[in-house]
C-alpha cells in the first residue's frame, strides 16, 4: 500500500510500514528474536556448568568459597537497581519526561560501570591469587610445584635448546644444516588438563603466610581440578562482562540520543529496546549469581 | 495530551507500566536477593540448591513480565522467549542424560588405558 504523504506521516515512520504500531512491534519482535539467541548462546555455558557441577560437585563445593557473596551480592544489587532504573527510562520517554529520560539512562549507565568496577576487583584478586582456569591455575602464588610453574620452566628450557641450536646449528653429513623449529614444544598435549594430574596442595606454612595476607583460606582437602571451577566462572561472567560493556554502549548512545530529545510518546522503540536488552543482562546475572557464587 | 489519556488512546504505541508496579517489582527483587543470600547460611541439604534456583525464576519471571513489558505485549514475544528456554533445557537434559556413555579411551589421543595395555 502506497502511503499518503497528505496524512499526517509520522518522521519515524518508515515507508515500509502502515502504522507506528506495526513498526513498533515488529522491532519488539525483532529484538525478542535476538534475545532468543542470546539465550542460546549463553545456554552452551549452562550446560557445560551442568555437565562439571554433576560430574566434579567437589570441586564446585570447594572452590566457590574463593567467590566473595558480598561482592556478588553488591553486584547483584547493583544490576537490579539499574534494570529498575532502565524501567523508569522507558517510562519518562514514553511520557515525554525528557529530564526523567536523561537521568534515568544516566543512573542506568553509572550502574553498569559500578558492576564494571566490581567486577575489576574481583578479577584482579582472583588474578592475583593465581585462580585462573587450567594451566594457569597456581593458588598461593608462585608454587614451584605447581602447573604454572612447571610450564614456564619446560618453556623456558624449549625457548635455551632453540637458543643454544641456532647459535651452533647441526649439520647433516653433506655439510647442508638441519631446518629446526623454532616453535617450542607445546607444554602440555590432550591429556593436559586430565583430572588428577599434577595436584599439589599448599603446605600449612604458606598456607597461614596466605590467610594473614588477607586472602580467603577455603575450609576442606582441595580436590583434584579446582581449574575447571575457574574455567566455567572465567567464561560465563566474562562473556557476560562483555554483554554489560555493550549495553553500556548502547545506553551511552540512547543518552545522547535522549539529550538530542529524538524521543517522544511515539517515537522511544530505541529506548525501549535497549531496555530489552540490559534486562535480559540483568536476567542472566540473576542465574550467575546463585550458581556460582552461592554454592551450598 | 496527559499521561493518562494516553493509556486509552488506540493509536498510542506500546505499554506504560505504572509507578507503583515498577518500584513494587524492584522492592521485590531487591528482598529476593536478601533471602536467596541469606538461605545459603541456613543448611536445608539437598533443597539449597532448588530453593536457590526458584528464587533466581520468581526474580526472572519478574524481570520479564513487569521490567520488559511482556505481561502486556503480544503473546508472541512470549513464545519465541519461552521456546529459546524450552530448547536450553533439550539441549542440557540431552547433555546430562548422555554424558555417562562414553568411555575416557574413546577421545583421540586420550587413551591412556589403553596405551597401559599394548605395553
Amino acid at each position: 500500500m502506497a502511503h499518503d504523504h497528505a496524512h499526517d506521516h509520522p518522521p519515524h515512520l518508515a515507508h515500509h510500514f502502515d502504522t507506528p504500531q506495526q513498526q513498533f512491534e515488529s522491532g519488539k519482535l525483532g529484538m525478542w528474536l535476538f534475545l532468543a539467541t542470546e539465550i542460546l548462546l549463553f545456554g552452551g555455558l549452562f550446560c557445560a556448568y551442568a555437565v562439571y557441577r554433576y560430574m566434579y560437585p567437589e570441586v564446585f563445593d570447594y572452590a566457590h568459597q574463593y567467590l566473595d557473596k558480598v561482592m556478588g551480592g553488591i553486584n547483584t544489587v547493583v544490576l537490579i537497581c539499574s534494570s529498575f532504573t532502565m524501567a523508569w527510562a522507558v517510562r519518562c520517554a514514553q511520557t515525554e519526561n525528557r529530564k526523567g529520560l536523561i537521568l534515568g539512562l544516566a543512573l542506568t549507565l553509572l550502574g553498569g560501570a559500578g558492576f564494571m568496577g566490581i567486577k575489576y576487583v574481583e578479577y584482579a584478586h582472583k588474578i592475583h591469587d593465581g585462580l585462573l582456569p587450567g594451566t594457569y591455575y597456581d593458588p598461593g602464588g608462585h608454587d614451584p610445584e605447581s602447573l604454572k610453574s612447571a610450564r614456564e620452566a619446560k618453556l623456558k628450557a624449549a625457548a635455551a635448546a632453540v637458543a643454544t641450536e641456532a647459535a651452533a646449528p647441526q649439520k647433516t653429513a653433506d655439510g647442508k644444516p638441519i631446518e629446526q623449529s623454532t616453535i617450542a614444544a607445546a607444554p602440555r598435549g590432550p591429556k593436559g588438563l586430565r583430572k588428577g594430574d599434577g595436584i599439589h596442595t599448599e603446605t600449612p606454612e604458606k598456607a597461614d603466610e596466605h590467610a594473614a595476607a588477607g586472602h580467603v583460606q577455603p575450609h576442606g582437602e582441595r580436590p583434584e581440578g579446582v581449574w575447571w571451577f575457574f574455567g566455567i566462572y572465567f567464561l560465563m561472567t566474562g562473556l557476560h562482562g562483555f554483554h554489560v560493556l555493550a549495553g553500556m554502549g548502547v545506553i551511552g548512545w540512547l543518552l545522547y540520543r535522549s539529550i538530542k530529545g529524538h524521543f517522544n510518546k511515539d517515537y522511544f522503540a530505541p529506548v525501549d529496546l535497549g531496555g530489552l536488552y540490559w534486562h535480559l543482562v540483568d536476567l542472566i546475572w540473576i542465574y550467575l549469581f546463585p550458581l556460582l557464587y552461592l554454592i551450598g | 495530551m496527559s499521561d493518562h489519556a494516553h493509556d486509552h488512546d488506540p493509536n498510542a504505541v506500546g505499554h506504560v507500566v505504572s509507578m507503583k508496579i515498577l518500584v513494587g517489582v524492584w522492592l521485590a527483587l531487591m528482598v529476593l536477593t536478601y533471602i536467596t543470600v541469606a538461605a545459603t547460611y541456613i543448611d536445608l541439604g539437598e533443597f539449597n540448591f532448588p530453593l536457590a534456583m526458584l528464587i533466581a525464576t520468581v526474580k526472572a519471571a519478574l524481570v520479564c513480565l513487569y521490567f520488559m513489558h511482556l505481561r502486556w505485549d503480544r503473546p508472541f514475544n512470549t513464545i519465541v522467549f519461552l521456546s529459546s528456554l524450552g530448547f536450553v533445557a533439550l539441549f542440557i537434559g540431552f547433555v546430562m542424560t548422555d554424558k555417562n556413555e562414553y568411555h575416557e579411551d574413546e577421545i583421540p589421543g586420550y587413551a591412556p588405558k589403553i596405551e597401559e595395555e599394548k605395553r
